[in-house]
């Protein structure tokens, strides 16, 4: 059995999963020290399932909580950058493009130094250790312990990001390091900033590893835990605690992620009904279609990759106005229990019209008896064509294709939509960030670029899988278990030589599971 | 009339180069953040002139970068390529450059002038040999003009500069610059064309600059009273908006040297109303339905349906919401002499003639 938790900002849920089937949910608030709100969520599906806590196989949890330390610029240790490159780089140190607040906030230290790689694996510049040695001793001087290195073109080569960190550590014992090709793409200043962020994360994420630790110890569960990454894949704990600003954007992920899952389809279209505003995403192999552009965290560009979605303002509680008919994009929101007329309120809200068709049945349909039955039906279309067009924007065929309606306003959505084969509405809807969690597997990537003169595509390509495949592994999958499931070539623009880009992801079950 | 770029405009001309850059030219983002960079530490804006304010007899020379954007936005730039090169140029005359002309004013190449104003105190011309975004260094209206390609230097990150001053034709001019880009990491800096004041006059676009400005602060006056941006921009371009869709295929190739493909934009709610575009760097060739209705010269650029942000090719994705704006060439690129260089024919496209945008 597995358990699923989703610390978010506001609620912490948790889910019981034996297999495919949810054994329990919960859903508690989100307490300051995240311990004790996870503690809370664990007793009450420990008990509603009447657990025997050796039976739990993993625990996956999905967190905010280092996204928020940085958008509230709290909990951030001072960091210093080393990046290798000189005489290239210097136009734009580290940091030039952040937030001023958040650069002071860590100390904005940074040294340049020679090294770095070209694109076809040629040294800019040799390594000079005692360069490097000398501004280790300037951090040491300062007092600073959490670094990160990097350095150009690592993800080609990474010999100068660990010969840094070696001559570091000698100098600076305790010191927390970040390799940026650890953790980014091609994309200097993007991956370097991913790089300074979880360094500046390191020790807040160390507390917070070992309080989800206690919090599990505290229930006598042993199992080994795991936290998601924004790819929709998992790391085990130890690596979480090394790599927070690998959780960033998690969150959507699982959500889409767990629809997949309660669908059981790997290809469909996810519309996720709020009560202010409706997201429609992709699913393709099960993994989240991902948008095109860069990600900004707290103000910082990275080159993560976040969930295509497109957002309308339709929710459970948009304000439905009579003459001409309009839904949304205002909403009560959350107060919708206390607003909605079907609640007592005095406001009509989308999920009124719902209840006055007869369709849905929530509160007091007696409440919504003076809406007209025609009104409500005109209602109801408006609804279905906002709906419609949503998802036809992300539809990439004519061929019709599954939707999935999750999230706690779905029962807005009772026919099918045009487009589409099915309509599903899975149990557990409103869990299905946490069960995104519980379900994940663990993956792999390769970025580089490969110079098709040396070597023919498809060498390239099979040696871009192996490597993903080789990481995934690393990081836990069963060999046997490991698929590709993204494979993207960009040749390089403007240059000869067939130099092409090579992403590849793979993914794999965890052992055990 | 002159004007100046300070902090408020650079948002505006990275987003307007971008329209201009017809998916090529390479990002701005990189440009824009180190312009912002510059012009803080400088504490100074950027004078842009008017081209009649040059003097026939001052030397007037281009800078702009070469080679690969996925390599320039990794192994940025050493800063000062542009000033050694300069100074490079200078010496090899024995004469003082007067101002810095934008070479390109389509993507990430209308900004690096404005950063070596900036550094060598010198005004910059506004206008450019393109109005849009080209792949090659004879695509330019005064290589089309017959201003002899040498002399032309290149500057690498160590701050080695080469000076090509024997270059018979413009074909040999962007073969060696090429290959020794190549050699260089991938990206280098280039100083071409070298021009005097009356070549200048004679042969540049105007006002290209004040354009790309124009057009940015159309897509941020869009955004920010949520107007329709790609009608916005097109309106302010002279242009249309051929197309709005999602793009349902995508299909890359790599022949000798440039990347070629074609993708397909699919309506919305109808599925069998298609715009198919022919991209190499740039987007090349419009076909609606089976009808080519915009080819270059003619500008063609994808633009985010939801912001208006400019996308280029090495940025398009399967799935993306676009909208497709066609917006009429400068009348100096539609000439027969400029047709031979930069028409359809030229980027292997024998059966395809030029056919202007019908507005």
């Amino acid at each position: 059995m597995k358990i699923g938790i989703d610390v978010g900002g506001t609620n912490t849920d948790a889910v019981l999963m034996d297999g495919r089937t949810v054994v329990a949910w919960t859903k508690s608030p989100t307490t300051s020290d995240v311990t004790s709100g996870i503690i809370s969520a664990l007793k009450t599906i420990i008990a509603d399932a009447n657990l025997d806590v050796a039976q739990v196989d993993g625990v996956m949890i999905g967190t905010t909580h280092f996204t928020n330390a940085v958008v509230e610029r709290k909990h951030l240790q001072p960091t210093a950058c080393i990046r290798l490159g000189l005489p290239a780089t210097v136009c734009l140190p580290p940091m030039v493009d952040w937030p001023d607040d958040l650069r002071e906030e860590i100390g904005g230290h940074y040294y340049l130094a020679h090294g770095g790689h070209e694109f076809d694996g040629r040294e800019i510049s040799p390594f000079n250790e005692e360069e490097i040695r000398q501004i280790a001793q300037q951090i040491k001087d300062q007092g600073i312990t959490a670094i990160a290195i990097s350095s150009v073109f690592s993800p080609v080569n990474t010999i100068f990001e660990t010969q840094t960190a070696d001559i570091v550590r000698e100098v600076i014992p305790d010191a927390n390091i970040t390799l940026s090709s650890e953790i980014g793409r091609i994309g200097l200043l993007e991956r370097e900033n991913a790089a300074i962020m979880n360094s500046c994360l390191r020790e807040l994420a160390g507390r917070t590893v070992n309080g989800f630790k206690n919090a599990l110890a505290e229930m006598n569960i042993t199992a080994p835990f795991f936290i998601s990454q924004n790819d929709g894949t998992l790391m085990n704990a130890d690596f979480a605690a090394e790599y927070p600003v690998l959780t960033f954007a998690s969150g959507p992920t699982n959500s889409m992620r767990g629809a997949a899952f309660l669908s059981g389809l790997k290809d469909a279209i996810v519309v996720d009904v709020g009560g202010t505003t409706t997201d429609v995403g992709v699913l393709q192999n099960g993994f989240p279609r991902v948008a095109a552009l860069a990600v900004d965290i707290g103000g910082v560009r990275t080159n993560f990759r976040m969930p295509d979605t497109y957002s309308i303002g339709l929710g459970g509680g948009s304000l439905v106005e009579r003459d001409p008919i309009k839904v949304g994009p205002r909403s009560v929101g959350y107060e919708i229990t206390e607003k909605a007329l079907v609640f007592g309120g005095d406001i009509l809200t989308a999920t009124d019209i719902l209840v006055a068709t007869g369709k849905a049945d929530v509160g007091d349909a007696a409440k919504v008896a003076s809406v007209g039955k025609d009104f409500a039906s005109q209602v109801e279309a408006e609804i279905m064509d906002m709906t419609t067009i949503a998802v036809d924007r992300m539809k990439t065929s004519a061929t019709p294709v599954p939707v999935v309606v999750v999230g706690g306003g779905s029962i807005l959505i009772q026919k099918d939509i045009p487009g589409s084969s099915e309509l599903i509405k899975p149990s557990h809807f409103s869990v299905a960030n946490a069960i995104g969690a519980a379900i994940a597997q663990v993956g792999g990537e390769c970025d580089r670029i490969f110079s098709l003169a040396e070597m023919s595509r498809d060498e390239a390509l099979d040696q871009a899988k192996k490597e993903a495949s080789d990481r995934a592994i690393a990081a836990g999958a069963t060999p046997e278990s490991i698929e590709i499931v993204d494979v993207e070539e960009v040749p390089l623009a403007y240059l000869p030589g067939n130099a092409t880009r090579i992403m590849v992801k793979a993914v794999g079950d965890l052992k055990g599971s | 009339m002159g004007w100046q770029v300070g902090l408020d405009e650079v948002e505006a001309i990275a987003i307007g180069a971008g329209v201009l850059g017809t998916g090529g030219g390479g990002s701005t983002t990189i440009g824009r953040i180190r312009l912002r960079y510059e012009l803080k530490n400088y504490s100074k804006t950027c004078q842009i002139i008017d081209v009649d304010d040059l003097a026939d007899d001052d030397l007037v020379c281009a800078v702009s970068g070469m080679g690969a954007p996925t390599v320039s936005n990794e192994r940025l730039s050493n800063g000062q390529e542009m000033v050694t090169a300069v100074h490079a140029l200078e010496a090899h005359l024995g004469k003082k450059v007067a101002a810095i002309i934008i070479g390109e004013v389509g993507g990430s190449n209308a900004i690096q002038p404005l950063i070596a104003g900036l550094q060598l105190d010198l005004p910059v011309v506004d206008g450019d040999g393109m109005g849009r975004a080209f792949p090659e260094l004879q695509m330019d209206t005064f290589s089309i003009g017959g201003i002899p390609a040498s002399p032309f230097l290149l500057c690498d990150i160590h701050g080695n500069t080469v000076i090509f001053d024997h270059i018979d034709t413009p074909l040999r001019a962007e073969a060696y610059a090429r290959s020794l880009t190549i050699e260089m990491g991938g990206s280098a800096l280039l100083v071409m064309p070298v021009m005097t004041g009356a070549q200048v006059k004679a042969f540049i676009i105007r006002d290209t600059l004040s354009l790309a400005r124009d057009l940015g602060h159309a897509v941020l006056h869009a955004r920010k009273h949520q107007l329709d941006a790609a009608q916005t921009v097109a309106e302010a371009a002279g242009g249309k908006v051929l197309f709005r869709g999602k793009i349902v295929d995508l299909f890359r190739r790599t022949t000798t040297g440039f990347a070629r493909g074609t993708m397909k934009i699919a309506a919305f709610q109808n599925a069998d109303d298609v715009l198919e575009i022919e991209f190499q760097n740039e987007n090349l060739i419009a076909v609606h339905n089976g009808e080519v209705i915009c080819t270059v010269p003619d500008l063609i650029t994808l633009v985010s349906l939801e912001d208006g942000e400019p996308i280029g090719t090495e940025a398009l994705r399967y799935g993306l919401r676009v909208a497709v704006l066609g917006m009429p060439a400068p009348k100096q690129l539609t000439t027969e002499a400029a047709l031979k260089v930069i028409g359809p024919a030229a980027f292997g496209y024998d059966n395809i003639p030029f056919t202007p945008l019908s507005l």
